[in-house]
């Protein structure tokens, strides 16, 4: 059966974190509410679901990558064009090392870029339900349920106190 | 702790997304003439290139002057705006909020320019690609990674491709706020620019922890993109180049000049944007005993790179010095140099007045940076001043008119591009000024009631 969702409105932070609350109460899973805030709030201010992230892993994999490219770039330009100089090692390291330095550093931060907007779950080619009003200071509360469920959480939204409240047919 | 002003998140975004929803006329003016000055810039660049490098006052022994001077000057303010916002935002410090966007905003676009001066100096811009990529396949031609030729770029592409990276990430949120705001085409450009954001929990925390950790990342790459740059010198066998101290010496005199930097672009900011409410004498205050650590800091390397010449007597070294102490012009320019860079500022920032004047700070924060122009100046030109073995003609060096138009029309440049940037991006992070004033409480201690500030540990 098709999903539905309701965004509530809210002004005040603590009718959204009530809102929250009897939903919960009403038995909607938390993994099936989200809040929306033109700027962030204190962590579990609206009892929201804690997500799991693994962001520590880009930057390692990009530092990884970054480092292997600037040692195949510095090692592989001076061994395909082998030019001895005094007597000394092909390979010249102390400046190799500059190079994969800046590589390793810059895979980094490319990987932890990507990796914060993949955990971000962005980019996103549709807003679906969303009201400007959020970036003006609203809160809005999301409930995505069954059809059968949705009177359900929409009376409880109301009851917390929305403002308004959109729907959207999954 | 600061005195906050309540506003209202509907406040906030009418006040920092002024200039970005409507065209002041002001705005129009002052991009025209930047424009035109940057246009004029352009077509000196071409007529050098036309002309060849004879049109400039480079010559025999003297081949680095006035571009590899603004090439470090500008590596310099780049420095400054990306170490504030991230030592601000590692350390959580509440006063960054109004100025790590414009501070990082300034890095990328003062690096852009810095990049453009090798390649200008080099009379034949397109070799460079040559020496820096290897792209030569066909011939197996490759760059030598042996060379701060390759080292330089590196480490600029590095962090200026970070520093891009990490406006972005922070602007993200606040395209969406654009977005919201706009209508017909610009909507669509800002929506594809928000990647559709809607601001929940888990969107929110990445923000956070992205700005924590690039911050981290970068902070690293600041430190080396400097001493690198200062290796071009370090590196090389010219008499009071190649000191041990040229590495820290560079790093903190990139960040004298940059933090000034960031100090005379908010002072800018607030008057022509009309910023009142975000930026007060207090962040200003703040930056300026920053300020006073930091160019004390510098002086004393300063002084290092003059005791180790006087220490080692060593002849050529002592020529160099003797250049820039006691010859004229070097010696007014000197004189002029200290005096800017620190005998004027520092003392005068002293002075908690001083530090609260939007006045002062502007002037004494563009001193600094007419100092420190002067300070690479008289590093480059007089360590090359030196009639080697089989030099047969030589001559001072007098930067030619092309040279100074050029040299204008870099700082028109920053200018220009941070005020088309301001057109269509706030210069002060919206959602983080929201946050902050969610943050602000006042707690009543015995008679009084101060401001506070709650916070998440």
């Amino acid at each position: 059966m098709a999903n539905t969702k309701l965004m509530g409105l809210f002004q005040d932070p603590e009718q959204a974190a009530g809102a929250m609350t009897k939903l919960k109460e009403n038995g909607f899973p938390v993994e099936d509410l989200d809040v929306y805030s033109g700027s962030p709030f204190p962590e579990g201010s609206f009892g929201e679901h804690e997500p799991e992230m693994r962001l520590f892993m880009f930057p390692l994999v990009g530092a990884l990558v970054g480092f292997a490219i600037g040692l195949l770039w510095t090692a592989g330009t001076q061994i395909s064009y082998p030019l001895v100089t005094g007597g000394k090692p092909l390979l010249s390291i102390p400046p190799m090392t500059i190079i994969m330095y800046e590589n390793t550093m810059l895979g980094a931060i490319i990987f932890t870029v990507l990796g914060v907007l993949f955990e971000s779950r962005l980019p996103r080619r549709k807003l679906g339900l969303y009201d400007e009003r959020i970036t003006e200071g609203y809160i809005g509360i999301i409930v995505d349920c069954p059809e059968e469920r949705a009177s359900a959480a929409e009376t409880a939204l109301q009851g917390a106190g929305a403002e308004e409240i959109k729907r959207e047919e999954g | 702790m600061y005195y906050r002003r309540t506003l209202t998140d509907a406040q906030i975004n009418r006040e920092l997304l002024d200039v970005v929803l409507r065209t002041p006329m002001w705005w129009v003016v002052i991009v025209s003439i930047l424009g035109l000055i940057v246009a004029g810039a352009a077509s000196a660049f071409g007529f050098m290139m036309n002309q060849g490098l004879g049109v400039t006052g480079l010559q025999q022994p003297i081949f680095w002057g006035f571009f590899i001077t603004n090439f470090i000057f500008w590596v310099g303010i780049s420095h400054a705006g990306v170490m504030i916002s991230a030592i601000l935002r590692l350390s959580q410090a509440e006063w960054r909020r109004p100025m790590v966007r414009a501070a990082e905003t300034m890095t990328v676009f003062a690096l852009m320019t810095s990049l453009l001066q090798p390649l200008i100096h080099a009379g034949r811009p397109w070799r460079i690609f040559y020496w820096v990529f290897p792209y030569d396949w066909a011939r197996g031609i490759w760059p030598d990674v042996r060379s701060p030729l390759v080292w330089d770029p590196t480490a600029i592409i590095t962090y200026l491709t970070s520093s891009s990276l990490f406006v972005y990430t922070a602007l993200i949120p606040d395209l969406a706020i654009i977005r919201d705001r706009s209508t017909g085409w610009r909507r669509t450009v800002y929506g594809i620019l928000a990647l559709g954001w809607h601001g929940n929990p888990r969107q929110w925390k990445l923000q956070g922890i992205a700005g924590i950790l690039l911050s981290a990342l970068i902070l690293p790459v600041f430190v080396s993109v400097h001493s690198i740059v200062s290796w071009d010198f370090g590196v090389s066998l010219v008499p009071s180049w190649h000191v041990t101290v040229f590495a820290p010496y560079f790093v903190i005199g990139a960040v004298h000049s940059g933090v000034s930097a960031v100090v005379t672009l908010m002072i800018l900011m607030r008057k022509l944007y009309k910023l009142e409410n975000f930026i007060w004498e207090e962040h200003i205050d703040a930056v300026a005993r920053l300020l006073i650590v930091v160019a004390t800091a510098w002086l004393f390397f300063f002084w290092l790179d003059l005791v180790f010449a006087l220490w080692l007597k060593e002849e050529q070294e002592m020529t160099v010095w003797h250049l820039r102490l006691f010859e004229p012009p070097w010696s007014w320019l000197f004189l002029v140099f200290i005096v800017c860079s620190y005998i004027i500022p520092v003392p005068l920032w002293m002075f908690r007045r001083v530090r609260r004047s939007f006045t002062w700070m502007l002037w004494t924060s563009l001193l600094v940076n007419v100092g420190m122009f002067l300070e690479r100046l008289i590093i480059i030109v007089p360590a090359l001043m030196r009639k080697g073995p089989w030099v047969f003609t030589y001559d001072t060096y007098r930067p030619s008119a092309v040279e100074v138009t050029l040299i204008v029309g870099s700082i028109a440049l920053v200018a220009f591009l941070l005020m088309l940037f301001s057109k269509f991006f706030p210069l002060i992070p919206i959602w983080e000024e929201k946050e902050g004033q969610k943050l602000i409480d006042e707690v009543k201690v015995g008679d009084r009631v101060v401001p506070a500030l709650v916070k998440e540990h």
